[in-house]
């Protein structure tokens, strides 16, 4: 029987209760976004451009119209509202008309019976290019004469942040170079959702994304409907790690279902899902850091320069990171940082899991360790000394508040064990470098530790009020009390529902939780990203779930009974909006107090590396995080883990390979993604220091592991080869020395 | 597009040879990645994986014959004794690949990259080939003809590879830059051939199609004649010759830079291998091994 009390064992906050999506979606029974069918309904395809950088002169459907089964041919003069989306600037078009900026953009839509007869439709298309010479190269974005991606000029957003006095004097100084490729974000569910419309003349779209009322509020004006008749309602999504920001199929597959009246699937292909989405930003960075001999950091210097690709998309707010956090988790006294996101004709780059982060964690940590080795002292040493701490004054002026305990997860991850040492030869050669590829029987073997410290903001920044909404209605039927909990906020596999129904049986005291399906009936949730979820609609869940509370505590007349749910006679229900506390935006200085808190983390990876080929083992990975406190820490130490082979897979193998803005390995056969045999052990640790004003001093835990693990890799593999490897992902090449990057050279 | 079905492999020959456009499915592991990338689009499908004839693994005169339908892990389960076989075949994929993938598929697919070609090439094996009422048997080299091209006719069946058993030591290697499931940067297949006292090498993903290190092959044969090593193998042979051979392995190879790798490393980590291979195949006939 259902009670109203609270206790343990229900599976409340603090268990690790057992994932509420788990069982479905290891037996196959969940429905993912591509698995979404309708009676009658179409497919839709897209045509691409196969040019980086092309002016259209005519586009003839006039074929691709007449073909078998095709219902609907859409080009941008059949979007009937506004003809551009995107996150924040509307620069995206929702089918490219007279120019196209990349290699991969949507300049036609079809619909017919079958997906075999779109994709032959758009064969069937004929379009006439003027190609034009694109830009690929960031710097080169940055000179005068580049050719103009945009009328408006090819910088996305400069940040700069002065701090103290940057040409403070130092006695120690270690400058480098460094640069990161383009990550994929590779979810395993490609783009897909179905457009059905509505007897009311609009349209219902069921969607694999991260934010409902941000896709809502891009497709409605494109669509040119309002607002009310557009629907959304969340489809099961197959990852996104910031894949599902950005609108894909979305308005596409609107268009053609109100075009044709009937419902449209779209489903992307693999290589399709390349073009689909954004990647991670490449990277170039400089840096200088000067020192005391005692090791006290005195001042760094940082020029940043991130490609953006062919549209804004979230640049903006990568750059501010990456930016904001090139001095690292460090008290820095004085600063000159300066980031630029750049436009090019490469595919558009926008978030992704560390989101800026990654980047600067790369470059600021191999740093940390030049500078150690140049003070001849331990770089654990070094980075104790200077760790942020609470109060910490941080380059931007914001003062760290909330917890901040970097120097017990530093300590805590080198006080981790060690792997035990292996002898190398006598192994099954898959236990070593090679792997399943035989390639040693011990030959060249040598093995590396290396560590790496960094820190994430957690929610949005700079001013920006991303509040969840959250509905709570408790009732008692038959089998006892019951609540239900309605919220827009996306499940990407994270592990958010199950949060909810924790917090909901905490603070309600039932066991009994249904939760009903996330659309735009109810406000909005924010983005299933910047690690905010568990904070930001488990603080909407946790407020209305204490107004339901307050209610039938007041029905009882505040006696303590035994069981509240005498008082239930009829249902209690509520409405809240979790906001976190206002950010405030950089000033021209790049003063002010952006973000809104911060989660960190250290990473030892310890690897093995066969110096004659250049092929790793990495043995062992141990990651220290601050989680403010753990809701339910199997599913913390599950996000650790993940985030951690992106981390590794970002280090070792996984880059976009862009030749002239063309991506060359659109596929998983040759964009490599870690296996069983890549990813090793996990060791965790997980510290406590809850934050203030979240709920339950919950801290979001999706990030950090992959922040800090790039660098931590890349380190044990410097320490492994003694090579200086300044660049991500690190290749054979590299670790035999067939290539070399520049030590350091001038920023532009 | 229609599936066909056949029980044996008259009938599948009959089939094949009314429907000369049908392309045959056998694990279907490279098959239905080319339908899902939208590079084949044929008129129809057969079917050969249930074929019995297809599934034999059989020994007579000092004959091995590999059925074109043995799939990798019945390879790596029954065949431990053809080491270099073996280890070619536990590189290949992951598990679930290598329940389906066959070697009449990575002979159809004939890609440079195929990973038991290099060890069929020092087997010096021979592909048959089966039409309605005919056999024929091509020597590897005869049957896989450049990048993705064969010797087969429209009307033919790759029936199983044969060779002939030899004594001798030697192992496959491949470099991939993940440790699992990986298609090769480079590869290299060598043998020790005891009986005709010759050893082989074959490099695969390191020109258009498999090459033979012949130059390599020639040297040390004939190093391992002036050592005295065939017939004593505790014969050890200096650093500088296992050097040399690596040298002439590497400059057999014909390599590009590609996606997954530069020719530049290709060359580096063929000469590492040649010379782990052959130390290696050393020490285990030494060992007895
Ligand atoms: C994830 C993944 C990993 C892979 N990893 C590797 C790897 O590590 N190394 C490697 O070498 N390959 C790899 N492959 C490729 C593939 O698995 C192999 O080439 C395998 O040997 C193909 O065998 P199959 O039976 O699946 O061939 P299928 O796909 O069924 O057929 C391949 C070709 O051979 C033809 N064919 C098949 N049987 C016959 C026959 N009896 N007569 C005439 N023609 C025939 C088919 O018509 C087709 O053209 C991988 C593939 C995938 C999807």
């Amino acid at each position: 029987m259902t009670a109203i009390r609270p206790r343990a064992g229900i599976g409340g906050v603090g268990e690790s209760a057992p994932r509420v999506d788990g069982l479905p979606k290891v037996k196959g029974e969940f429905e993912y976004a591509s698995d979404l069918r309708r009676e009658g309904m179409l497919w839709g395809e897209t045509l691409r451009s196969p040019h980086p950088s092309a002016r259209i002169r005519s586009i003839d459907v006039s074929q691709a119209a007449v073909r078998p089964g095709v219902r609907a041919v859409l080009v941008a003069a059949d979007v009937p509202g506004r003809p551009r989306f995107g996150l924040d600037v509307k620069d995206q078009p929702v089918l490219a008309a007279e120019v196209v900026r990349y290699a991969g953009e949507p300049v036609a839509v079809v619909a017919a019976d079958s997906q075999e007869a779109a994709r032959q439709a758009i064969r069937a298309i004929a379009v006439d290019y003027e190609v034009l010479q694109p830009l690929t190269d960031m710097e080169a974005a940055l000179h005068p004469d580049a050719p103009r991606v945009h009328p408006g000029g090819n910088v996305v957003r400069d940040v700069r942040i002065l701090h103290g006095d940057p040409d403070a004097a130092a006695e120690v100084w270690v400058e480098g170079y460094y640069e990161t490729g383009m990550q994929d974000q590779a979810p395993l569910g490609p783009e897909a959702g179905l457009a059905v419309p509505a007897v009311d003349g609009g349209v219902d779209l069921h969607v694999a994304t991260q934010w409902l009322h941000a896709d809502h509020e891009q497709i409605a004006p494109c669509l040119g409907l309002p607002e009310e008749k557009v629907r959304l309602h969340l489809s099961g999504v197959g990852g996104a790690f910031g894949a599902r920001e950005d609108v894909s199929m979305q308005i596409h597959a609107c268009l053609l279902a109100l075009r044709t009246g009937r419902p449209v699937k779209m489903a992307y292909s693999r290589p399709e899902s390349f073009s689909g989405h954004v990647h991670r930003h490449p990277s170039r960075i400089w840096m200088r850091h000067g020192a005391r001999r005692d090791g006290t950091l005195v001042v760094v210097h940082a020029r940043l320069l991130i490609d953006g690709g062919a549209y804004t998309s979230t640049s903006p707010a990568v750059i501010g990171n990456a930016t904001t956090f090139a001095a690292g988790p460090y008290d820095v006294p004085n600063a000159s940082l300066h980031g630029t996101a750049v436009f090019t004709n490469n595919p558009p780059c926008g978030a992704m899991r560390g989101f800026g982060a990654v980047q600067a964690c790369f470059a600021y940590e191999a740093q940390m360790d030049r500078l150690a080795a140049a003070l001849y002292m331990d770089p654990l040493a070094l980075r104790l000394k200077n760790a942020m701490r609470p109060g910490t004054v941080m380059p931007t002026g914001q003062v760290v508040g909330g917890s901040a305990p970097v120097r017990k997860l530093i300590q805590g991850c080198a006080a981790m064990p060690l792997p035990p040492e292996e002898a190398a030869g006598g192994r099954d050669p898959i236990r070593l470098p090679g792997g399943a590829g035989n390639t040693s029987r011990g030959e060249g073997l040598a093995r590396g530790a290396g560590y790496a410290v960094g820190f994430k903001n957690l929610a949005y920044s700079e001013g920006f009020d991303d509040s969840s909404q959250a509905w709570v209605r408790l009732s008692r039927d038959g089998q006892g009390a019951m609540a239900e909990v309605k919220t827009a906020a996306v499940e990407v596999g994270q592990g958010l529902d199950t949060i909810v129904a924790q917090i909901v049986r905490s603070e309600l005291g039932v066991e009994r939780v249904v939760q009903l399906p996330p659309d735009t009936a109810i406000g909005s949730a924010g983005s299933s990203s910047a690690s905010r979820q568990t904070m930001m609609t488990g603080g909407a869940v946790q407020l209305a779930c204490q107004a339901v509370r307050a209610e039938l505590e007041a029905r009882a007349g505040h006696h303590e009974v035994p069981d509240l749910i005498e008082f239930l006679d009829s249902p209690i229900e509520a409405v809240r909006t979790f906001h976190h506390r206002p950010t405030r935006a950089l000033d021209g200085t790049g003063q002010g107090e952006p973000h809104v808190a911060f989660a960190f983390g250290a990473a030892r990876a310890v690897v093995e590396v066969d110096r004659d080929l250049g092929l790793v083992r990495v043995v062992q990975l141990a990651v220290a995080q601050d989680v403010g406190r753990a809701l339910n820490p199997q599913s913390v130490l599950g996000q650790i883990e993940g985030g951690s082979a992106q981390g590794l897979g970002f280090a070792l193998m996984e880059e976009i390979d862009l030749a002239g803005g063309l991506v060359r390995n659109a596929s998983f056969t040759d964009y490599l993604l870690p296996t069983t045999l890549d990813m090793p052990p996990v060791v965790s640790l997980l510290v406590e220091e809850p934050e203030p004003g979240m709920p339950f001093g919950a801290k979001g835990v999706g990030e950090p592991s992959t922040v800090v693990v790039p660098a931590a890799v890349v380190a044990a593999l410097r320490a492994a080869t003694g090579r200086a490897l300044s660049r991500a992902p690190v290749k054979p090449d590299d670790l035999v020395g067939l290539r070399t990057f520049p030590g350091y050279r001038p920023p532009p | 597009m229609d599936v066909l079905l056949p029980r044996t492999l008259e009938e599948a020959l009959e089939m094949k040879a009314a429907h000369p456009q049908t392309v045959p499915l056998a694990g279907g592991t490279d098959l239905m990645v080319d339908l899902n990338f939208g590079r084949l689009r044929p008129p129809s499908i057969l079917d050969v994986s249930r074929l019995p004839e297809l599934r034999v693994l059989s020994r007579e005169d000092g004959h091995c014959f590999l059925g074109a339908g043995v799939p990798y892990s019945r390879i790596t389960a029954e065949l431990g004794e053809f080491r270099p076989l073996a280890q070619a075949s536990r590189s290949v994929g992951s598990p679930q690949i290598r329940n389906r993938g066959t070697v009449g598929g990575n002979l159809g697919t004939a890609s440079p990259a195929g990973d038991i070609l290099p060890v069929l090439a020092v087997y010096q094996a021979e592909v048959d080939l089966v039409r309605p009422g005919d056999t024929r048997a091509l020597a590897w080299d005869r049957f896989l003809l450049g990048p993705k091209r064969t010797a087969i006719a429209p009307d033919e069946l790759i029936a199983g590879v044969r060779w002939k058993v030899f004594r001798g030591t030697g192992s496959f290697s491949k470099i991939g830059t993940r440790n699992a499931m990986v298609i090769a940067v480079a590869s290299l297949c060598l043998v020790l051939d005891e009986d005709a006292r010759q050893v082989r090498a074959a490099l695969g993903s390191c020109g258009p199609t498999i090459l033979r290190a012949a130059a390599a092959e020639d040297y040390l044969t004939a190093e391992l004649r002036r050592a005295g090593s065939w017939d004593d193998p505790a014969c050890r042979l200096g650093q500088p010759v296992i050097d040399a051979f690596a040298e002439r392995v590497a400059d057999a190879a014909r390599p590009i830079d590609d996606v997954r790798g530069t020719a530049a490393y290709r060359r580096h980590g063929l000469r590492v291998l040649a010379r782990r291979a052959l130390a290696w195949a050393l020490e285990d006939r030494r060992q007895g091994r």
